[in-house]
């Protein structure tokens, strides 16, 4: 049994080290379902095979052609006019032992019409390659039944993705570059009375020296808040006199040249970032004032409770401020100094801790739950991350597609730049369209690629019409798109499933951040684009 | 499905006769092998000199847990081959440095998926060394592209080089920052992190103890030795009251393990793909040329001209300036060489001509040399007979050919 693990554990390391063997755990407990095992479909999962997903179902009612054989990468040419579902499973199943594949011969519509709940089971649905009305169905089945879906497509040199969770809460998000937590603005009662068993100036020439430069900002602090009636260095001219009071106190030779001191030099340094008050985000008070964090019931997830006790922390233990984040970064010092300034943050932080779980206690008891339904190292965890916590909340695709309630501004807006993706999202939407009248998308063969540009060009002003979007769409896209033929080249496919299965994996960990709603790629251009449609 | 996308006559080209050299059979290079195939190209030649490890499986699909242990190329070649009939990839378990000119001469393309920056400064190097130049001008038949890829965990990058025409590796060496280090003295006496007590057993203690032998150097992938490691350094850390050190974070210290995953490798590779399609098919503008990539908080990408340094070390043909004074030491022209952010050379090889004779002043990387070079290190420039304007050839790892730089005396 140990030797699994650690198998296991040898093979995953490289992935282990992003999101941590509880990441790991969500992986593995996953179901995702993939509909239509193209190349698209087959290089999502591929990337979510690899790492180790518990189990995959593929849906898929088409036989294996010769033209997608030549396009993807779990289909040969013995697969031909066999089940594409169950020859993608095959091949994609080989690559990871660890994991259970699945699949079901039959039409997504054909699911939708006979057992809509069939879909209900899956912590992740991935639509790809879905054509307008299937993908509207079953949006909103999956919607009613929260369960995130996510919709992918290749068209030509385009790459799109469209994100559909009603709420997505992350506590883990993991910050590429955050902001250290040092209270030097405000210090708290043991950083107070530790910066202050510190005496700089009764120090011996290697103390002095290797003093963290959190207690020498500190101590210069008190100084330049008694000549400054307790307002801290605000604009420029402010911090550079007070980087120059640091600089002078470091320690001179009898010759009276300074001597090197590279922690003062690093307090200098740090002077910026340091003194920026600490204070709540937006993002994180928006969480505190929103509803969830309000109406606290029994059904609250576990992370609207443990926002709600921080929030009560805030207010009444914390005068105004998060439980403190515990870590420091490292600095020049030496062992005993650092770690003893260390352990001052994360007592402070466990004792932060403590409190805001009295408070998690208190809330599950007022809905009837037991305490043990929020463990410890759930709110330590919480605690630590409370700064980045981030919600998601993607608007549905019925939102998305209604006259009513379609995001003009946002298209609009971003057409202003004529090249950018915006363009290549109402391209996409217009050849839906085009096979919604006809059957098929345009310039699929050679021969029709001529006549279906004006075909195409009415669906491009329909759609406009319709939804009262006052931008000119350029010919050349039109042209463009008639020449894709709705092909999937390898390439974009690829692109597009690693960028999807990123983005599961953040759905499924609840680790980092996953993107809100639409994303599109120009492989011509090797661009992107965000939009919130 | 390509024929839509590109002309027949392109079409063509790219299955019969376009070569492609992939440089890497690993995160990047496996994923290379499966687009470029899946995209109509058939002679596909492949350059790695790893074996296989358990830790590459959880991105490197070609591989099976069967194959640890073997060559990385020859497996993933084989594996291409037997999914994709038609393609023929040339498995060459070897170091880049291993072939000389004639063979990166055949190539049309070469891309890169490598995993380490002076490889890449070596191939683009080598490149540079391809070009043709006619009184002069350019000649653009002696051009190869070079597509390169790099990812780290969430963040990766993919760029596009014309050698002699677009930025090369060294014009942008800066975006590349030198690996920082720890300072020894934290690490012999000051440890504050548990890295800093895993830094101490791998650089101080295992030499001093020598735990598997006399001569026995730590091997990062013995599971044995990273366990005397983790135990020392476990240890050490307790000294210190420092809590932290963990297995896994022992491991990644010693091998500085830069964490990896599927996706990126997908998203960049595939990126770099598609370049190496628009360019052998010349249907669409190539990436100028320069895409970076991070979704960590969404998903991001940022495309922009890396423009070209005109006193490039490496491809702008001119010999570099170095000033100092006759009085400097020769060591100091050797500290400038590893430390200025646009050379970073990694063991430098200085000669100039004296008397008409070529006179090695210091080499490293040949112990006999080495000794009898080094007292050069600690005499002046004057001393070692240099004029002002003379010109020196360096040779390091960090490149093929050797770079001339021109002594420009200081007052």
């Amino acid at each position: 049994m140990a030797a699994t693990k650690t198998a296991k554990e040898q093979k995953y390391d490289r992935q282990l080290r992003l999101w941590g063997d509880h990441g790991q755990e969500e992986l593995e407990n996953a179901h995702v379902c993939l509909i239509n095992s193209t190349a698209s479909g087959t290089e999502i999962l591929k990337n979510l095979v690899l790492p180790g997903i518990g189990a995959f179902t593929i849906v898929d009612g088409h036989k294996v052609s010769g033209e997608d054989v030549g396009n993807n990468f779990f289909l040969s040419n013995n697969s031909i006019g066999r089940n594409r579902a169950q020859a993608a499973t095959e091949l994609l199943q080989e690559l990871n032992t660890d994991v259970s594949g699945n699949f079901v011969e039959e039409s997504p519509d054909k699911l939708l019409d006979n057992d809509p709940e069939f879909f209900h089971r899956f912590t992740l649905v991935i639509g790809v390659q879905l054509p307008e009305s299937t993908c509207l169905r079953l949006g909103s089945v999956l919607w009613n039944a929260n369960v995130p879906f996510l919709v992918c497509r290749t068209y030509g040199l385009v790459g799109y993705m469209r994100l559909v969770v009603k709420e997505h809460t992350v506590i883990e998000s993991h910050p590429d570059n955050a902001l250290e937590d040092l209270r030097l603005d405000q210090p708290f009662a043991e950083l107070k009375s530790h910066i202050q068993s510190y005496d700089l100036e009764g120090m011996g020439k290697k103390d002095h020296g290797h003093t963290p430069w959190i207690i020498i900002v500190a101590k210069y602090l008190e100084k330049w808040f008694s000549e400054h009636n307790f307002q801290l260095p605000k604009n420029y001219k402010e911090k550079e006199a007070f980087k120059q009071l640091i600089r002078q106190g470091i320690l001179k030779n009898e010759k009276g040249t300074p001597e090197v001191e590279e922690n003062f030099e690093e307090a200098i340094k740090n002077v910026n970032t340091a003194l920026n008050p600490t204070k709540i985000s937006n993002g994180v008070d928006d969480l505190f004032n929103g509803e969830q964090c309000n109406d606290i019931t029994s059904q609250t997830p576990a992370f609207w409770v443990m926002t709600r006790a921080v929030r009560e922390f805030v207010q009444n233990d914390g005068g105004g401020n998060l439980p403190v984040r515990g870590s420091i970064p490292d600095m020049i010092a030496d062992s005993e100094k650092f770690i003893n300034l260390q352990n001052v943050y994360r007592e402070k932080a466990m004792q932060d801790a403590s409190v805001v779980s009295k408070h998690v206690e208190s809330l599950l008891q007022s809905v009837g739950k037991p305490s043990e339904s929020i463990s410890e190292q759930d709110i330590k965890l919480f605690c630590k991350n409370a700064a980045f916590l981030r919600v998601v909340r993607c608007r549905s695709l019925a939102e998305e597609y209604s006259v009513e309630t379609v995001n003009k501004d946002a298209i609009t807006c971003s057409m202003d730049g004529a090249d950018g993706e915006m363009v290549l999202y109402l391209m996409l939407r217009s050849v839906d369209r085009f096979y919604q009248q006809h059957s098929r998308y345009p310039g699929v063969y050679n021969y029709q690629v001529e006549e279906d540009i004006s075909k195409l060009k009415l669906c491009v002003n329909s759609l406009l019409q319709e939804y009262g979007l006052n931008v000119s769409v350029k010919d050349d896209y039109i042209h463009e798109f008639c020449r894709y033929g709705a092909a999937e080249p390898h390439t974009v496919a690829s692109f597009l499933g690693g960028s999807a299965a990123q983005e599961a994996i953040k759905l499924i960990t609840r680790q980092f951040v996953p993107f809100n709603n639409t994303f599109v790629y120009n492989a011509m251009s090797q661009t992107t684009a965000t939009f919130q449609l | 499905m390509e024929l839509l996308l590109i002309s027949l006559q392109s079409l063509q080209f790219l299955l019969d006769t376009c070569k492609i050299l992939v440089i890497g059979a690993g995160g990047l290079g496996c994923e290379l092998l499966k687009d470029l195939a899946l995209s109509g190209f058939r002679h596909i030649h492949v350059v790695d000199m790893d074996t296989i490890d358990v830790s590459n499986l959880n991105r490197q699909f070609l591989f099976r847990l069967k194959d640890v242990g073997r060559p990385k190329a020859d497996i993933a070649a084989d594996f291409i081959n037997g999914r994709i009939p038609g393609c023929n990839v040339v498995p060459h378990f070897k170091k880049i440095q291993d072939f000389d000119e004639s063979f990166y001469r055949q190539f049309h393309i070469i891309v890169c998926g490598l995993d380490s920056i002076i490889a890449r400064r070596w191939m683009n190097g080598m490149l540079l060394s391809l070009l043709v130049y006619e009184d002069g001008v350019l000649d653009p038949s002696s051009i190869i592209p070079l597509i390169d890829g790099g990812t780290e965990g969430f963040k990766g990058n993919a760029r596009v080089i014309f050698p002699g025409m677009t930025a090369c590796i060294d014009c942008t060496l800066e975006l590349y920052p030198p690996q920082i280090n720890f300072p020894m003295c934290t690490i012999a006496s000051m440890p504050r992190l548990p890295e800093h007590c895993v830094e101490y057993v791998r650089m101080l203690l295992w030499p001093k103890e020598k735990p598997f032998g006399d001569g026995v150097g730590l091997d990062a992938d013995d599971p044995e030795h990273i366990q005397w490691v983790y135990q020392k350094s476990q240890e050490r850390a307790a000294e210190f009251s420092i809590t932290g050190v963990t297995y896994r974070l022992t491991q990644g210290v010693v091998k500085r393990i830069i964490p990896a995953v599927a996706s990126t490798n997908a998203v960049i590779a595939a990126a770099c793909a598609t370049e190496v399609f628009k360019i052998a098919s010349s249907a669409y503008i190539p990436l100028n040329n320069y895409m970076v990539f991070n979704d960590v908080d969404g998903l991001y990408t940022y495309t922009f001209e890396a423009e070209r340094k005109e006193n490039c070390s490496s491809c702008s043909q001119v010999p570099q300036d170095l000033h100092f004074s006759p009085s400097a030491k020769l060591q100091e022209v050797l500290d400038y060489l590893t430390e200025n952010a646009s050379l970073q050379m990694k063991s430098p090889a200085i000669t100039a001509t004296l008397e008409g004779k070529n006179k090695t002043l210091y080499l490293q990387t040949v112990a006999s040399i080495e000794q009898r070079t080094r007292p050069n290190l600690s005499k002046s420039l004057k001393e070692l007979g240099l004029l002002d304007g003379q010109e020196l050839a360096v040779a390091d790892v960090t490149t093929p050919q050797t770079l001339l730089f021109k002594l420009s005396f200081t007052s």
